[in-house]
C-alpha cells in the first residue's frame, strides 16, 4: 500500500518529485499564476457584478416612479437590465470550463497566451455569481431603511451610499467569502488552455515522475492553505465589522 | 386664517392598485394649515398610512395633486427631494440607520443635505437629544435601545432637518404598551411648540388632547372630519359611530 510507505521512502519520493530537477519551481510557478488568475478574475468579478447589482437592484426599485416620469432614463435602465439579465442567464446556465474553452479557442482566439484570457473569463464567470450576491444583500436591507432616508431627502444614489450598501456589505461578506473561495479552486481548469497553474504543475510532475501522491497531495494542501488563510481573513474582517454595530 | 397659511393641499388624491380593482384612496380632499395638529384615524385598510405616505410621495398617487407650501409637489418635474428635507416622518417601524449610531443617525442629512458642519450639527443633535431626554445615548447603535428610546430618536432625527410638517405614521402601534407614554408625550410636547402635524393613529386620547382636527377615514376617502372634542362626542355619520363604538 502506498500508505504504508516507510518514511525513507516518502524523503525519496519528495527528493523525485519536488527536488530532481528543480520540480518545486513548477509548483511555485503554478502557485503564481493560480494567485495572478484569481486576483484579477476577482477584481473583474467585483467590478462587473457591483455594475450588475446597481442596475437590476436600481430598475427593480425605481421602475415604477420611473415609468410615470418616462423618457430617456428609463428607457436605458430598462435596456441595461435586459442585457443584466441575458449575462445572469448565459453565465450562470453554461460551465465554467465550457466558458473558458470559448473565451480561449473563438472569442480570444488571437491571443497567444492564456493567462489574461483565463483572467477575463473567470472574472466574468464570478461577476455573475458576486452580481446576485450583492443584489440579494441590497434586497435583504429593510425597506423601511430606504424610505426612512428618502424621507430625510436623500436621493437614491446618496441613500445607496450612506445606508443601503453599509448594511448589504456587512450582510453578504459570509456569501462573498464563499464566492472567492470558489474561485481560487475554479481557476484549477486553467490548465485545459494550457496555462501552468497550481493543478497542472502537479499534473506536469506525476506525468514526469509517475509518481501521483506526493505532488498531487502537495497541490491539494497548497489550496487548503490558501482557503484557511481567506477564511482566517474574512473572519477577521466580519467580527471587525460587527463590533462596530452592537 | 388666509390661504397663505395653507401647508399641504390635497386635491382628488387617488391611489389605485392592479389597474383599479384596489381603489386604497379614491378622491382625497384636504388642506392642512400651519400650526395644526391633524389627527387621522380610522378602520385599518382604510387608506389612512396610504394617504400620509402620499403626503411626501413615498407612495406614488395614481392621480390628484399634492401642494407643499404652494409647489405642486405631484409634478413629475419637480425635485421631489428638494421637498421631503422640510416634511419630517416618523415611521411604525422607527427605521433608524441600523448602521450608524445614533448621532450619525441625526447628523447624516443635516450634514450632507443641510451642509452644517459636524459642529453645527453635533450641538443641534445633542440639543434635541436632551430634550427627549437621551443625551447618553448619543455614542449607542439602534439596536442597543428599547423601542420607545428609539422612537424618541428617530422623532429627533427628523426635527434635525428643521421640517415645516411633521408626518406620523402609527408612531406607537409597534411599541410595547409601556412605552407609549413617552413616546406619545414627545408629540405633546412637539405639539404645544406649534410643529404643525399630520399623525395617524390609534391613540384615540391622543387625539382627543392635541388633536386641532381629527379626520375620519373609510374606503380611501374622507368620511368625516371635525373638532376632535365634537367629533368624539357626536360624530356625524353611521360609520365613525360604528367605528367608534368598537374602539373606545
Amino acid at each position: 500500500m502506498r500508505f504504508a510507505l516507510a518514511a525513507g521512502d516518502l524523503v525519496a519520493q519528495f527528493k523525485l518529485n519536488f527536488i530532481n530537477g528543480d520540480r518545486w519551481k513548477w509548483i511555485l510557478q503554478g502557485l503564481l499564476a493560480t494567485l495572478e488568475i484569481t486576483a484579477v478574475a476577482l477584481v473583474i468579478g467585483i467590478v462587473i457584478g457591483v455594475i450588475v447589482a446597481a442596475v437590476r437592484s436600481s430598475y427593480d426599485k425605481n421602475k415604477e416612479s420611473m415609468k410615470v416620469r418616462g423618457g430617456i432614463g428609463y428607457a436605458l435602465l430598462s435596456a441595461a437590465n435586459a442585457v443584466c439579465k441575458v449575462y445572469l442567464t448565459i453565465i450562470r446556465g453554461t460551465p465554467s470550463v465550457v466558458q473558458l474553452l470559448i473565451c480561449y479557442f473563438i472569442i480570444f482566439s488571437s491571443w497567444e497566451n492564456g493567462v489574461p484570457v483565463a483572467m477575463i473569463s473567470f472574472g466574468i464567470n464570478s461577476g455573475a455569481y458576486v452580481a446576485e450576491i450583492f443584489r440579494s444583500g441590497i434586497m435583504s436591507v429593510d425597506e423601511g431603511q430606504f424610505e426612512a432616508s428618502r424621507s430625510l431627502g436623500f436621493g437614491y444614489l446618496p441613500t445607496m451610499r450612506y445606508v443601503i450598501v453599509p448594511q448589504a456589505f456587512k450582510a453578504v461578506l459570509p456569501a462573498l467569502g464563499n464566492e472567492f473561495i470558489v474561485l481560487i479552486k475554479e481557476t484549477s481548469i486553467a490548465g485545459y488552455v494550457g496555462i501552468m497553474d497550481l493543478t497542472k504543475a502537479g499534473d506536469l510532475i506525476r506525468g514526469r515522475t509517475f509518481s501521483a501522491f506526493m505532488p498531487l497531495i502537495a497541490v491539494a494542501l497548497i489550496y487548503l492553505c490558501l482557503v484557511l488563510l481567506l477564511t482566517w481573513l474574512l473572519g477577521k474582517l466580519e467580527r471587525r465589522l460587527r463590533k462596530n454595530e452592537r | 386664517m388666509n390661504a397663505d397659511d395653507v401647508l399641504l393641499k390635497v386635491v382628488n388624491l387617488k391611489k389605485h392598485y392592479n389597474n383599479g380593482a384596489v381603489k386604497a384612496l379614491d378622491g382625497v380632499n384636504c388642506e392642512i394649515r400651519a400650526g395644526e395638529v391633524v389627527v387621522i384615524i380610522g378602520p385599518s385598510g382604510c387608506g389612512k398610512s396610504t394617504f400620509l405616505r402620499s403626503l411626501n410621495l413615498l407612495e406614488m398617487p395614481t392621480s390628484g395633486e399634492i401642494y407643499f407650501e404652494g409647489d405642486m409637489i405631484t409634478d413629475p418635474k419637480i425635485d421631489i427631494n428638494l421637498h421631503r428635507q422640510k416634511i419630517g416622518m416618523v415611521f411604525q417601524q422607527f427605521n433608524l440607520f441600523n448602521n450608524l449610531n445614533i448621532l450619525r443617525n441625526i447628523t447624516l442629512a443635516p450634514m450632507k443635505l443641510l451642509k452644517q458642519s459636524q459642529q453645527e450639527a453635533t450641538k443641534n443633535a445633542m440639543e434635541l437629544l436632551a430634550r427627549v431626554g437621551l443625551a447618553d445615548k448619543a455614542n449607542h447603535y439602534p439596536s442597543q435601545l428599547s423601542g420607545g428610546q428609539t422612537q424618541r430618536i428617530a422623532i429627533v432625527r427628523a426635527l434635525a432637518m428643521k421640517p415645516d410638517v411633521m408626518l406620523f405614521d402609527e408612531p406607537t402601534s409597534a411599541l410595547d404598551p409601556e412605552m407609549v407614554g413617552e413616546v406619545l408625550e414627545v408629540m405633546k410636547e412637539l405639539a404645544r411648540s406649534g410643529m404643525t402635524m399630520v399623525v395617524v393613529t390609534h391613540e384615540m386620547g391622543f387625539a382627543r388632547e392635541v388633536g386641532s382636527r381629527v379626520l375620519f377615514m373609510e374606503g380611501g376617502v374622507i368620511v368625516e372630519q371635525n373638532e376632535p372634542n365634537a367629533f368624539f362626542a357626536a360624530p356625524q355619520s353611521q360609520r365613525a359611530r360604528d367605528f367608534l363604538s368598537k374602539v373606545l
